[in-house]
Order: C-alpha cells, then structure tokens, then sequence
C-alpha cells in the first residue's frame, strides 16, 4: 500500500511539472510577447528592451524555466498587471470565495445525490427509478449558463425574492449564495446521482443481496446493512472527480452573478492577458484537479477491500 | 466425409442494416424523444432561410415584447433584441451555428483520440505508457480552465473553438477507445488476423475498431451534447464566435445585462440550447438502453 501511495504521489508532481513547463512554455516562450503583455502595446522597443533586461528574460529558457518554478514553489507568483499588487494578494482570498461556494455546493449535492441514486437503484426500473432518471438527464443537460439565466428569470425578476446579484460587497450575505449554489447543485447532482445509480443496481443484481432476500430479512435491513457498503464505494471517486467539474461551473456561475471568486479572476486574468495571474490561477485549478483525483485514488483502493496493492 | 461447414448466411446489404438499427431505436420512449428534438434542429438549421420569418441580423423594431404585431411589418413571436432583431429569426439561424461546430469538433476530436487509443490499446507497452500520460496530463486541466487559456492566447475564431475543442477531448475519447480495444484484443478474431499475418494498423482499424463502435456511438452522442454546452459557454463569456451572426451562447451574453427587465431576450435562447443539448442526451440513453436489450 505505501508503494502504491508513493508511486501515485510521483505520478502527481510529475503532473504538476509537465503542466507548469507547458503553461510556461504557451505563455512565456515568446519574450516580446511578454513585454508587450506587462508594459502595454503602447511602449517603444526601448522600453520592452528595458524592462526585459532588468528582469533577466535574455537568458537562457532553461534557467528562466526553473527560476520562475523556484519562486513558484515557494509561493511567490509575481505581479499582476491588472490589480497592480502581487499576485498572491489578490489570489488568496478569491480562493477562499470560491471554497465557500463549492463547500456550499458539496453539502447539498452529495446527500441529495446519493439519496436520489440509492432510491432510484433500489428497484431499478420501478417508476420511481425512471422519473429521477429522467429529471437528472434533464437537470445535467441545462447548461450553467442558461439555469442561472432560467432561475433568476423566476426568482430575481417574477417572485423578487433573492437578489440577481452576488457581489459580496456589503460583506458576506448568505442570501446571495443561495442562487449561484441552486444554478450548480442543478447542474452537478445529475451526473453523481446516475453514478450512484448505476451503482446501488449493480449491488442489487448480486447473489448475497438474493440470499439476505430470501432468507427473509426486512428489506430495509438488507438495503441499509449489505448493499450500501458496497454501493457507495464507486460514488466516493465520482464526487471526489466531480471537484474537477465544480472548477469548470464556477467560472460560469461566478461570471454571472458577479462573485468575487477564483473561476471569475481566471477568466478576467485571461481575458485581460494578465500572464502571471494565469499562470497561477492555471497552476492552482490544475493542483486543485490533480489532488482531488489522487485521493480519489488512494481513497478507492482503501474502501474497496477487493484491490490491495503489494 | 460430408461437408461440415455450414453455409455462411448472405450478409445483408450496409444500408438495410443501417435502416434496422435506426428502427430499433423505437424499442425505447426516451430515445425517440431525443431522436425527435435532435431532429427538430436539424430541420430548422437545414430549412433556417425559408422558415425564419426576418432576416436574422436586420434592425426592424426594437425592445417589442413576444407575440408583438406591428402593423405592415409582421408579428415577432419571440420578441425583438435590444437593437430590433428578430429572436425567432436568430435563434432558428443560429442553430446553423451549433449544429455545423459541434459536430465537427466532435469529429475531429475523435479523428485524433481514436488512433491513438486503437495504438495505445493494441500495442500496449511504450506507446501506451506515452500516450497515456500526455492523455492524463490534459485531462487533469479543469475543462473550461483549459478552454479559456487556449482561446485567449490563439484567440476566438470559428478554426479555434475546433481545434480547442479537439486539444480538450481528444484525451477523453483515446481513454475510451483505450479500454474498449484492451478487451477487444483478446478476441478470437483478432488472433485470426495475426494469423493470416494482417498488418497491426488492418487488425485495428478493419477488426477491433467495428467492433468497438456501439459504446463509441453513445459516446459521441453525448460529447456532441457536451460540446454543444461548451461552445455555448464560450460565447457567453465573450470568447466565442465573432458577431454579428447569431449564436446561441452569444445572444445571452449580448442581452442579459438587460434580463431583469425584459427576460424574453435570454430566456428564449436558453431553453433552444437545452433542448438540444436534451436530445442528444436522451437519444445517447436511448441508444445505450437499445443496445443493452440484445
């Protein structure tokens, strides 16, 4: 097991390591590019020169590459252009916005899911099983986008009841999370909930759930003590997996509602140019992705006593 | 000694199988459903001229509510935009749009992901191992992460969001092709080939690939809807296809500043771009439930 922990946590900073030589290659290879991205498009050739030299962008990749990944390590990611402070200072606390809203998201989605899954699995094909079925089809295929639009249509604009907005900007308002948490949670518990469905039917289709059944024990009895043990065992890496996929709805959702979060700095970082802020922002969302699917990982193999690694 | 092989039954034609296979999709409810509004697009992206009642980016009559008739002009079922487009119009012209980038980015994705993973799967060894690893290098980028750092640096085109979308799920697909072929290289027939001394890129593409296609078919129904949502995405964060034509994602980007006081002009785009990212979920459930049944 240890070999297996150490192998899949070299895999992981080899990951890393690729993603910040590829990301430092996309953004940093072309120097001029560089300068004219920090300085503005506006400058003379002197300037960029200027500036270039001062900031050893004239030697060699190589040693620009491990420089930059040197401070990177140690937590120092630059300037940003845009706020004009450094990265970090901007960067933390957009972080911690953003780990309110998928906590938020988490704690709903994970309980609803997996209830609608084992209720739906319990008897495959019953009526009940296809109605949710079908609603979590229909939930997944309402891109972010159009939910927040649709539901704030209903809730901003018909019933006036929660503000269209969440800016924060009065301080933290629990009020203002509760729509962009319903425009993820829509999009989100479809997918976990078909997982846990397909999962718990799985269970269901095995010989000791017939012979709990016919040796007459109570149905809840066999639902609550032989299959779901076993039947949340592949949900367990579908929502740790699905942290990748939250990352991809926030940036949506914190555009829209204009939350002062992670995914909403990427995008302005992007939109922007602002190569060092996309450059971390890049390389948090991507550590962020990595080590959520290692402990999917590890977490897997340590609740499923069928796979133990020598 | 009688003759022990039995006669081999006539193939029937491709294309009478083909038509078989479509109408086994009637088994299932909620394929049909899927198939219906898939098809539904189809015909208003193909028909788009003569059913649209406006031209789609002609200014006639600004800010008019659904169902508005103005006298001489005609009446806007839809509404009207901020700067007098018809909605109907544009929203039938920009399924145009959706229904020509979406599937080519699927196609080309699966252009690159599907050798690689009949590659991967067959010859196991390196070549697995490389691929592999660049497939997961890409695959552990969050995906409009890695959508909004490709556009912005090669910029938002037509070309771009093809070639973004084919960077970003060619990984996913080689994956799938990956497994399907490490189970399908076992096969009797596939020792057959290697037998006769059939070359490895025959044995792939003339025995494994065929068979492969039923998972692969559902799959692609699904990422043509997944795409769908991810162009849509991109065009409402301003880094889709340029203006002025219609493009669903688009239109709700240009008008939802003003949804809280008339939310027919983003509304109405949603529920098109659901819809059809609806269909081709329900025709994927459909497809999968169809081809479990035998």
């Amino acid at each position: 097991m240890s070999i297996f922990i150490v192998r899949r946590l070299g895999t992981m900073a080899l990951t890393m390591i690729v993603v910040s030589l590829l990301l430092f290659l996309l953004l940093e290879i072309n120097v001029e590019g560089v300068a004219i991205k920090v300085l503005g498009p506006y400058t003379s050739e002197e300037q960029r020169n200027i500036w270039l030299e001062q900031h050893g962008y004239f030697r060699p990749v190589y040693i620009r590459y491990f420089e930059w990944l040197g401070h990177f390590i140690t937590g120092n990611f630059g300037e940003s252009v845009r706020f004009k402070t450094a990265v970090s200072d901007v960067l933390w606390p957009r972080l911690g916005n953003t780990g309110i809203l998928g906590l938020a998201t988490m704690m709903v989605v994970v309980p609803l899911s997996l209830a609608l899954g084992v209720l739906a699995g319990m008897r495959e094909g019953s009526r009940l099983d296809r109605v949710i079925s079908v609603t979590s089809i229909i939930t997944t295929s309402v891109p972010e986008f159009a939910s927040a639009v649709l539901l704030s249509a209903v809730f901003v604009f018909y019933l006036d009841l929660l503000p269209g907005t969440s800016s924060m900007s009065d301080g933290f308002s629990l009020v203002q999370l509760v729509l962009p948490v319903m425009v993820l949670v829509l999009y989100d518990f479809g997918y976990v909930t078909r997982m846990t469905r397909a999962s718990m039917a799985e269970v269901m289709m095995t010989h000791y759930i017939r012979t709990a059944i016919l040796k007459g024990l109570p149905y809840k009895t066999v639902i609550m003590r032989h299959a779901l043990r076993n039947a949340l065992i592949a949900p367990f890496t579908v929502i740790m997996l699905q942290i990748n996929w939250l990352l991809s709805g926030v940036i949506v959702v914190e555009f829209f509602f204009a939350y002062k979060g992670f995914g909403a700095l990427l995008l302005e970082a992007s939109l922007n140019q602002d190569i060092f802020l996309i450059e971390a922002c890049a390389m948090i969302a991507v550590f962020v992705a990595v080590t959520t699917q290692t402990l999917a990982d590890l977490g897997y193999t340590y609740l499923n006593p069928r796979i133990r690694f020598a | 000694m009688t003759d022990i092989a039995a006669p081999v039954p006539a193939r029937e034609p491709t294309l009478l199988r083909l038509l078989k296979g479509i109408l086994l999709l009637r088994e299932s409810t909620v394929g049909m459903i899927g198939a219906g509004l898939v098809l539904f697009w189809v015909l208003m992206a193909i028909f788009a001229d003569l059913i649209a009642p406006f031209p789609p980016n002609a200014t006639i009559y600004p800010l008019a509510m659904p169902g508005t008739t103005v006298p001489e002009i005609g009446t806007f079922w839809l509404g009207t935009d901020h700067i007098g487009r018809d909605i109907l119009s544009r929203i039938i012209h920009g399924s145009r749009q959706v229904l020509l980038y979406a599937p080519l980015a699927t196609f080309c994705a699966y252009m690159v992901g599907i050798p690689m993973g009949l590659a991967a799967g067959y010859r196991r060894g390196m070549t697995d191992d490389v691929l592999s690893f660049i497939a997961n290098v890409i695959l552990s980028f969050p995906v409009l992460v890695l959508y909004i750092i490709i556009i912005a640096t090669i910029g938002a085109s037509a070309a771009n969001i093809v070639i973004a979308v084919t960077f970003a799920s060619a990984p996913g697909i080689f994956r799938i092709v990956r497994g399907l072929v490490l189970d399908l290289r076992n096969r009797e027939y596939v020792f057959a080939a290697e037998t006769r001394g059939e070359t490895p890129w025959r044995i792939m593409l003339i025995e494994i690939l065929p068979n492969a296609r039923g998972p692969l078919i559902v799959d692609a129904c699904l990422r043509v809807g997944y795409v769908i949502i991810t162009i849509g995405v991109l065009g409402f964060l301003g880094l889709g296809l340029p203006p002025p034509d219609p493009d669903w994602g688009g239109m709700i980007n240009e008008t939802r500043q003003m949804a809280m006081t008339f939310p027919h002009m983003t509304v109405f785009p949603c529920i098109a771009i659901s819809s059809l990212v609806l269909g081709f979920n329900l025709l994927a459930d459909g497809l999968r439930e169809v081809s479990l049944r035998d």
